[in-house]
């Protein structure tokens, strides 16, 4: 592994290790960029993964302070933990379950597409599906996803046999086992996956992609990686031109660190990407970096989610398996006529007995909560994952009144949602019903909204500045070498789960940093 | 049940004790007839109430009493660790009236609901929860096999043996890879 000199101003610094960081980490150091990679988490491994699943949480979960508003159900469901993703090496790719679906094309032009929707902050996407195309097929290549060159899909799991018979039953056409990047045969070096049930608490086999295990690694093999883990950037530094030039954090000892920087590439997850931009503010950029638009922040996007749970009379054992693989993708459509513009994914999924009843499960107890869970044997699930609206005022912002261990504000996360969303919901919800009736469900139990697991949209990209943060490279439009590389920069989020295209931004984008380098212009 | 050191070094204020019964999940794992809780803030007759409290808000009849003792002993803990806890959980518990563990169960419901909106009522329903379920007991109870990895996943222990619904398609879904 490299050792980058703290006054080394040739070096690229990227902040996170998820899909985005760990992936550029990867992309960049292999084409002989030196890297510096902050990780505010400390690095575990297969060995290390907790099996107890209140363990896996602690290990792996982000848990510094967040503050939060608004009308969205999570607000009053889970009022301390609002969004739910990692702080470890390897990010949120440690506990993804794994769901690596694309983007439609439609789905990048949903202004033009679904038109002026009130109270949205639509725009279309500043590249095109061809583009972007080119990189999910590297993407998909990379992750090793099912039902993709070849790689079959994973074998049907007794929940996935529930939900296949329900939505054959309503007509549904396109229900399989999913595009997964969970190996379903072995493959780059890794294993294949042996039904664990415990995608979430990290996979021990390896079988499911994490960039942990594997652009991490690869990234270190290159000799061109300095990795520094329980490192919490703080803020980013900027000189007289304008241009960033260093990174200030707190390392594991809990020093103040500088790092000089060439480049900054930012990604942190939606919501500490935001907060970071925000808590960089300077007297040259009095409302934080990039945010001449006023955009940083806004347009907070984390899909319509929300699970249905339905008893059947007969065991299902639905803790047996891939966590999340079975899709139905009929749904991914935008048909006016049901009600709401945009589309929807229906998911396969199980919880774990300690974390159904708590995140589950709609607020309950007595008789009837319990007499769910008496039935957790027979019980079936799966959730819905729609696009939602991008709002104006939907978004991340400083909150003084709380502070973090580093004394600085921590962010607060709002969301009013749009009536849109609640009409995707109702109606998803409402198909997940019938298919469970269809074959004979005793009790269908809708979930709460849980915490947001998928976090888009703050610094989104833009052909128009105005209209938001990023360009279509992420490349930040106030500031050439100021990068963001996460799910961020999603135009908007679509109905698929973010992973696969958070990554294959993250391939297109190290390419035209690296272009751009060679070139003499960051 | 096993306690730490530094637990033992306090004072014990209370005990919850109980017996194995014979065929009950817990005997297939406890390691003896008779179980104890030792607690350091609540007096026995505390955690009793307590553990009423946490079998009416959930109540699995046939989970073993040993259990909700473990639920109780980890409230105990907080309260131990935080003097507010501890005031907040001791007039929760006085604010239960006299008689609260000799009433019936709707009669509990009720008293419940009208501190359903109580620090005490929230900390007792979120504290069962997050303990309960996390039990060997409840495992046991649930038939929740847990972690697989152990035993080589559940790709060959059951994952797919259900048989009551059609079998799907291989396109649709996949190979084994064994």
């Amino acid at each position: 592994m490299a050792k980058i000199d703290f006054s080394d101003g040739n070096a690229v610094v990227i902040i996170g290790s998820g899909a985005g960081g760990g992936t550029l980490a990867h992309e960049l150091t292999r084409r002989g960029i030196k890297v510096v990679l902050l990780e505010a988490g400390k690095r575990q491994s297969l060995e290390s993964f907790s099996q107890v699943p209140g363990e896996a949480f602690a290990q792996l979960t982000w848990l510094d302070p967040r503050t939060q508003s608004g009308d969205w159900r999570g607000a009053r469901d889970f009022p301390p933990l609002p969004v739910w993703h990692c702080k470890t090496v390897g990010g949120t790719t440690v506990h993804w379950t794994a769901a690596a679906p694309r983007l439609q094309p439609w789905e990048l032009r949903a202004k033009s597409i679904y038109g002026n929707v009130a109270g949205a902050s639509l725009i279309d996407w500043p590249l095109s599906y061809a583009e972007l195309e080119k990189y999910y097929e590297i993407a998909e290549t990379r992750l090793g996803v099912t039902r993709r060159n070849g790689i079959p899909g994973l074998p049907a799991s007794n929940n996935f046999k529930v939900m296949y018979a329900g939505a054959k039953k309503l007509g549904y056409k396109q229900v399989h086992t999913g595009h997964m990047a969970i190996n379903s045969r072995s493959y780059d070096g890794r294993a294949f996956c042996i039904q664990q049930g415990f995608c979430i608490q990290g996979c021990k086999m390896g079988a499911k992609w994490s960039t942990l295990y594997t652009e991490i690694p690869s990234a270190e093999a290159t000799g061109n990686l300095d990795l520094r883990i329980e490192s919490t950037a703080t803020r980013i530094e900027h000189g007289e031109d304008g241009r960033v030039n260093a990174v200030i954090y707190h390392d594991s000892q809990g020093r103040e660190q500088r790092q000089k920087a060439r480049l900054v590439c930012v990604a942190g997850n939606a919501v500490e990407t935001a907060r970071l931009l925000l808590l960089s503010e300077s007297s040259k950029f009095p409302q934080g970096l990039a945010n001449s638009s006023g955009q940083v922040g806004r347009n907070y996007c984390h899909h319509i989610t929300g699970s249905v749970w339905a008893i059947f009379d007969k065991p299902i054992y639905s803790w047996r398996g891939a966590t999340l693989a079975g899709v139905v993708e009929d749904e991914v459509v935008n048909q006016p006529e049901r009600g709401f513009v945009g589309g929807y994914r229906m998911e396969l999924l199980t919880l774990d007995l300690p974390t159904l009843p708590l995140v589950g499960l709609p607020y309950g107890w007595g008789r009837d909560f319990a007499s769910i869970m008496e039935n957790y044997r027979n019980l079936a699930g799966m959730f819905i994952n729609g696009e939602d609206m991008p709002r104006s005022d939907n978004r991340i912002t400083l909150n003084s009144n709380v502070k973090d261990a580093f004394g600085l504000p921590v962010a607060n996360v709002h969301v009013d949602e749009h009536s849109n969303d609640q009409a995707m919901r109702k109606h998803a919800k409402g198909q997940m019903a019938k298919m469970y009736e269809a074959i004979g469900a005793q009790r269908v139990i809708p979930g709460p909204t849980p915490p947001a697991t998928h976090n888009m949209c703050t610094a989104r990209m833009s052909a128009d500045p105005k209209d938001g943060v990023t360009n279509a490279w992420g490349q930040t439009h106030d500031i050439k070498n100021l990068f963001v590389s996460d799910g961020s920069v999603l135009t908007t989020p679509g109905a698929a789960n973010p992973t696969l295209t958070i990554v294959a931004l993250a391939l297109r984008q190290a390419e035209h940093i690296s272009g751009e380098m060679k070139a003499g212009k960051v | 049940m096993t306690l730490p050191r530094r637990e033992f070094l306090k004072a014990t204020s209370g005990l919850l004790t109980g017996l194995v019964v014979a065929g009950s999940p817990l005997a297939l794992i406890a390691r003896g007839p008779v179980w104890a809780v030792d607690l350091t803030v609540f007096t026995s007759s505390e955690a009793a109430t307590l553990m009423i409290v946490a079998r009416t808000i959930i109540p699995h009849d046939k989970l073993d009493d040993a259990a909700y003792a473990l639920v109780i002993q980890a409230i105990d803990r907080d309260a131990a660790n935080d003097e507010t806890v501890r005031k907040m959980m001791k007039s929760g518990i006085a604010g239960l009236g006299s008689g609260f563990t000799g009433k019936p169960e709707s009669d509990r419901v009720e008293i419940l609901k009208e501190v359903e909106p109580s620090e005490f009522f929230q900390t007792m329903r979120l504290k069962t929860i997050q303990v309960l379920y996390t039990t060997p007991m409840a495992y046991a109870y649930f038939g929740y096999e847990g972690e697989a990895f152990s035993k080589g996943g559940y790709l060959t222990r059951g994952f797919n043996d259900l048989r009551w619904l059609p079998e799907v398609p291989l396109d649709d879904s996949g190979p084994m890879p064994l």
